[in-house]
């Protein structure tokens, strides 16, 4: 098992470095430096500017001294917030970001779960039908939208919860909410389709037979079996809450880092995009070995391929 | 299918008429600014109301649709057509070859959509072109897995086996039998990638990365008015409301051609 998670995680070393190099390639692609202003700096000054950060050297060298610094953990500096290390402006967004996003986890695992094993269980009700409803205006409600709605209706016409910024926990309904709505949407309908799947088997039958009581079944076989599916899409359920995050952030002014991104992307601050877009990646190859891991855990019969 | 998806087809084909015919049809020009009718709520005059520089919203919509429109049917034709004969390819020709490629797939499709096209575009710059190029790039990956799965299904089927037989080269297999027994998933996942493609492409600009001015698509729009909410909310609300209306029309509208299509539901 032990080999099995440390093979996992050295497998995420080369999509690490593909990521890498892509986005170091992407930066040195385009048009356009990060110095070019409308007026344009005296040539001793930009050659100042260019050496301090190494864009002076070759391209070859600009890139081993990147891949060195990220071996060290150092991101470089940002171009736009002068004297900040990407770093620390990483260290000071993250742990909001990380907030927004375990409480949108939190939301849509339990709603998501509480109400598709509810639907499943007394399928063809009003709550089933409430559920899929649900459901379905969940997946094509864009999230953006949502929040559009949410902050009209609870900040701007019932001023009940405030409509930006991070200080407290009436500041994160609604942003967890709107981050939460599509994927709670999503696992609910899966959860659905698993409980009544799995309420139609055989051993349910045998355990009803046996004389156990309905709560204990539903608790201990049915939740157990029809969670599978859902284990299954939490690799790509954070990669949606991590886009997700660009855009609630943005609309809800959360000083996270998907907002910072957002502006870097904006102000063409290579190192900070360079540094967020492999934060992303090593949360996204974290998520998918720890489903894998997960995986073995609930289902027996996953072979682990050492 | 079902009256909601037909309904739904209607509106979707009124609404792309509307933005072909939008020069003749709109009130009044869509960058015509009158500074007497500044911030106007909405009114028999302007029935969306006027932005910041008394431009017409309604107007200004139609033409947005013209933007939001084209990026999602293009988009989704030319992912359709990579995905098609990549997915083609790789489940035809099947063994290693199959591997590699799908392997390939595997590296776009493990980073979320949102962060590559962003990626893109930074190196593509912010045009129509360049969103809609980063939106191809990204969206033919599904396109070309449910293809692939779709000819190793039918590769194995008698019929290709008889055509072998009578002596078919490849071509001929791939193109004329298997390719268009796919036309039923293909019509119905153009669909749903349009959707994603309208819906990526006005997140996009609603965060304000998408198209820059003087293009205007929804999601410009709904980001124009996004700051001052708390004043004028007409500003935001109407974009957004007909991007949600045309997301859901293209839902149902898919749904309704999946059911369709579905060989085992037709009784």
């Amino acid at each position: 098992m032990l080999l099995f998670i440390f093979k996992r995680f050295l497998w995420g070393i080369p999509v690490l470095l593909t990521v890498a190099t892509l986005t170091f390639a992407i930066m040195h692609i385009v048009p356009g430096g990060p110095f070019d202003r409308e007026k344009k700096l005296p040539p001793e000054i930009k050659a100042n500017v260019e050496a301090k950060y190494h864009l002076d050297k070759p391209v070859h060298k600009q890139y081993f001294l990147y891949i060195y610094g990220l071996i060290k953990g150092d991101l470089g500096p940002s171009y736009k917030y002068l004297g900040r290390d990407v770093r620390d402006i990483i260290k000071d967004t993250f742990p909001v970001s990380i907030q927004l996003g375990v409480l949108a986890l939190f939301i849509s695992i339990i709603i998501g779960i509480g109400t598709g094993v509810i639907a499943g269980i007394k399928s063809d009700t009003i709550w089933d039908r409430l559920t899929i409803l649900f459901a379905t205006t969940g997946i094509s409600l864009p999230n953006f939208i949502l929040g559009i709605i949410l902050s009209l209706l609870f900040s701007h016409f019932y001023k009940v919860l405030p409509p930006a910024l991070w200080e407290g926990w009436r500041y994160m309904i609604l942003p967890s909410i709107t981050l939460g709505f599509a994927p709670a949407a999503y696992i609910a309908r899966l959860t659905r389709s698993g409980v009544i799947d799995v309420m139609n088997k055989d051993y349910i039958r045998t355990a009803r037979a046996k004389g156990l009581k309905y709560r204990s079944i539903v608790l201990k076989h049915v939740l157990k079996n029809s969670i599978m599916p859902v284990v299954t899409i939490l690799a790509p359920l954070t990669a949606a809450l991590v886009t997700g995050s660009f855009i609630v952030e943005y609309i809800f002014s959360i000083p996270g880092m998907g907002r910072f991104f957002v502006t870097a992307v904006t102000n063409r601050d290579y190192p900070l995009i360079m540094g967020v877009t492999l934060i992303y990646t090593v949360i996204i190859v974290l998520a998918n070995i720890a489903v894998d891991i997960l995986y073995t855990f609930l289902d027996p019969r996953v072979k682990i391929d050492t | 299918m079902s009256k909601l998806s037909i309904f739904s087809g209607i509106f979707l084909i009124f609404v792309s008429l509307s933005a072909i015919f939008a020069p003749w049809i709109v009130p009044y020009p869509y960058d015509l600014q009158n500074p007497g009718e500044l911030l106007q709520s909405p009114s028999i005059k302007h029935i969306m109301g006027t932005d910041r520089l008394g431009r017409d919203l309604f107007s200004r919509i139609l033409y947005g649709a013209r933007m939001s429109i084209s990026v999602g049917m293009f988009t989704a034709f030319a992912a359709l057509i990579i995905g098609t004969i990549y997915g083609a390819v790789s489940g035809y020709i099947g063994g290693r070859i199959d591997n590699i490629m799908m392997r390939i797939i595997d590296v776009v499709y493990s980073l979320p959509d949102l962060l590559l096209i962003i990626l893109i575009t930074i190196m593509a710059g912010r045009g129509w072109i360049s969103i809609f190029l980063a939106l191809s790039l990204v969206s033919w990956v599904t396109i070309a897995r449910l293809i692939r799965g779709e000819v190793l299904r039918l590769k194995e089927m008698h019929f290709i086996e008889s055509v072998k037989a009578l002596g078919a080269n490849h071509d001929r297999i791939l193109f004329i039998h298997i390719l268009p027994n796919t036309l039923g998933i293909l019509v119905v996942t153009l669909t749903f990638r349009c959707a994603a493609a309208i819906l990526a492409e006005s997140t996009l600009s609603f965060i304000g990365l998408g198209l820059a001015p003087p293009f205007a698509s929804w999601g410009t729009l709904a980001n124009d008015g996004w700051g001052t909410i708390k004043f004028y909310p007409h500003l935001t609300v109407f974009p957004a409301v007909t991007i949600l209306i045309t997301m859901l029309c293209f839902n149902f509208l898919g749904d309704g051609l999946r059911d369709a299509f579905d060989p085992h539901k037709r009784i």
